[in-house]
């Protein structure tokens, strides 16, 4: 197990070397001169010329990326010229309500995922079974940024049960935190759940054909007790590692949903960083957001072998 | 069953797999309608009309008008025209760079290491937010959000093609081919790629949803097709604005995204079903 864990981690840091380069080539994608684009038209050639040195641009490109990798290691961003701060700092102040968001549409997919995907495969082919896998198949196609506005519209304005748009902490008033979180939630995560369903329902499905299925039932054990623990217990691992991929497309998701909710998160940060030309925020987001990815990707794979006793990969 | 026979009953099992007919129907009609988007709109979706600024839908406009009095319905109509551009393209990008990447990692293995770890590491991003930085450096227009959606996509179809490769050229054929003395070129291009053909006709189904809607995506955030062009994420995002007053100028353009998104998503599934049965979800 420690020598797999060892083995799983040294393969990250190729991928996390890609992942830092990649934000470092993002500078050299400007077309032009990228200091002139990001100091604007108004800037003085002594200027230009002074932030092409601070930004080390005027150097070699091997040695600017080697630079980079230094500082990133160092746990150094950068600093945002217009937010007057470290990279770091600003990613720190943004990232609890994207979390939060992210956590919570997480378990909206489940909730609304799993039981979907076992109610189907039940009884495959009945209605209930067609019916939600056509809500599934709608789930999948309908843009979640799209579905916000119309629960907003809905439930904000026509019915007035939930504010249209904005953001509490959790840790200062729960309530008016929750009020704010459940559209944001649901939509973001409703998609998702569309995906867990599908994928719940053909493990269920292959689960319960197993001859482990008839053994049970031919002992006289209950239709739920045989549903639930022998068959639920072993469609389970695939499901996990659905649940790391969901939670990678949340952590996309929730960019967009909350610029519709006007929560104050990592994705309102890197748009308004974009439009600003702020690139060291455009690129401390995604660096952190890759990282994230990674790291839950190694969780998952954690968490599949203590579900799946059989993997050991030895 | 002879060669002859087998090609012969593909179009027939593709005609009667319900998925692919209802998803090809669909996409037909979004086609039709951007290519007569002219004879189909009732107005010119860039004429700004502040007269008639948030009208609801009538018999004049069809879907209402915007909070600048542009008709909806000719906005819908022409933005297919954007989302289509944006989606064949990056397919077709996708595909082409897939097909390089993924036979010269299948086929050469030192260089496999190397690509396949640039791939991961490209495909750790999440998809959205790599596409904003990109669009991020180089600005707004159509070709930069086809250059990102490309660069966010291409991996995906590499690792299809690459793990296609790898298992057909063990296969008896290829070897023969070898032993005929053909070379590495030959061998790909007629022994090996017709195999992948299946594979990408289906992933690209996927990767057309993908891209139209990220399109879509990256134009309402505002770093996507510039604000004037009539595109669904643009008309959707200006919807946000005027919401409380007219719920339909958003509610439309996301109903021809979500139906497009259904027809690519039915034929993907439909395509698969049909080229590969192995892969047929139960």
């Amino acid at each position: 197990m420690t020598a797999y864990l060892i083995r799983r981690i040294l393969a990250l840091v190729p991928v996390l070397a890609v992942v830092v380069s990649v934000a470092f080539l993002l500078i050299h994608l400007i077309p032009g001169d990228p200091v002139s684009v990001m100091l604007g038209p108004d800037a003085t050639p002594a200027q230009i010329q002074a932030a092409r040195h601070a930004l080390g641009l005027d150097r070699p490109l091997p040695e600017q990326l080697l630079k980079f990798y230094a500082r990133v290691l160092r746990g150094d961003l950068g600093r945002s010229y217009f937010l007057d701060r470290p990279v770091t700092q600003a990613l720190l102040e943004r990232a609890e309500p994207t979390l939060v968001l992210t956590l919570s549409a997480l378990l909206v997919a489940i909730v609304i995922g799993v039981p979907s995907g076992i109610v189907a495969a039940a009884q495959p082919g009945s209605l209930w079974d067609r019916t939600l896998m056509l809500a599934a198949l709608l789930g999948v196609c309908v843009p979640g940024f799209w579905l916000s506005l119309n629960f907003i519209y809905l439930f904000a304005v026509r019915l007035g049960w939930l504010p249209a748009a904005g953001y509490a902490s959790i840790f200062v008033d729960p309530v008016a935190a929750l009020r704010y979180m459940v559209l944001p939630a649901v939509s973001l995560g409703f998609s998702q759940s569309a995906l867990i369903a599908r994928i719940s329902r053909s493990c269920m499905l292959e689960a319960l054909q197993q001859d482990y299925i008839r053994t049970a039932r031919a002992k006289g054990l209950s239709h739920a007790t045989v549903t639930w623990v022998h068959a639920f217990r072993n469609a389970l691992v695939p499901v996990v590692t659905v649940i790391g991929i969901t939670m990678a497309i949340l952590i996309g998701g929730a960019v967009v949903t909350e610029i519709v909710f006007n929560i104050p998160g990592l994705g309102r940060l890197i748009i308004s960083a974009v439009l600003r030309r702020d690139y060291p925020v455009v690129q401390g987001v995604i660096l952190a957001t890759a990282t994230a990815y990674v790291l839950i990707n190694l969780g998952v794979d954690m968490l599949y072998v203590f579900i799946d006793p059989r993997i050991r990969y030895e | 069953m002879s060669d002859a026979v087998a090609r012969a009953t593909w179009p027939r099992r593709l005609g009667r797999s319900r998925n692919v007919v209802t998803g090809a129907l669909i996409v037909t009609l979004v086609v039709l309608g951007a290519l007569f988007a002219g004879a189909v709109s009732t107005h010119n979706p860039r004429r700004l009309d502040p007269a008639n600024r948030l009208k609801p839908p009538s018999a004049q406009n069809y879907l209402g008008t915007d909070e600048f009095g542009r008709d909806v319905w000719s906005l819908v109509v022409h933005g297919s025209q954007v989302s289509l551009i944006v989606g064949a393209t990056t397919m077709a990008l996708t595909s082409l760079g897939g097909i390089v990447v993924g036979l010269v990692a299948g086929y050469y293995r030192r260089l496999d290491i190397v690509l396949m770890r640039v791939m991961d590491g490209l495909m750790a991003f999440p998809a959205i937010l790599l596409a904003i930085a990109l669009m991020a450096a180089r600005g707004s227009g159509v070709g930069n959000v086809i250059f990102a959606l490309s660069v966010v996509y291409t991996p995906r179809t590499a690792m299809l093609i690459r793990s296609t490769v790898l298992s057909i050229r063990e296969l008896d054929y290829v070897l023969a081919a070898r032993a005929l003395g053909r070379r590495d070129l030959a061998i790909a291009f007629r022994h090996i790629l017709p195999n992948c053909i299946g594979p990408l006709l289906v992933q690209g189904s996927f990767i057309f949803a993908y891209a139209i809607l990220a399109e879509a995506i990256l134009g309402f955030l505002g770093v996507g097709v510039p604000p004037y062009v009539p595109s669904w994420g643009n008309v959707i995002a200006s919807g946000k604005n005027v919401i409380r007053e007219a719920f339909w100028v958003s509610l439309f353009p996301g109903l021809a995204l979500t139906l497009s998104g259904l027809g690519l998503n039915l034929l993907g599934d439909g395509l698969r079903d049909t080229l590969d049965p192995r892969l047929r979800v139960p």
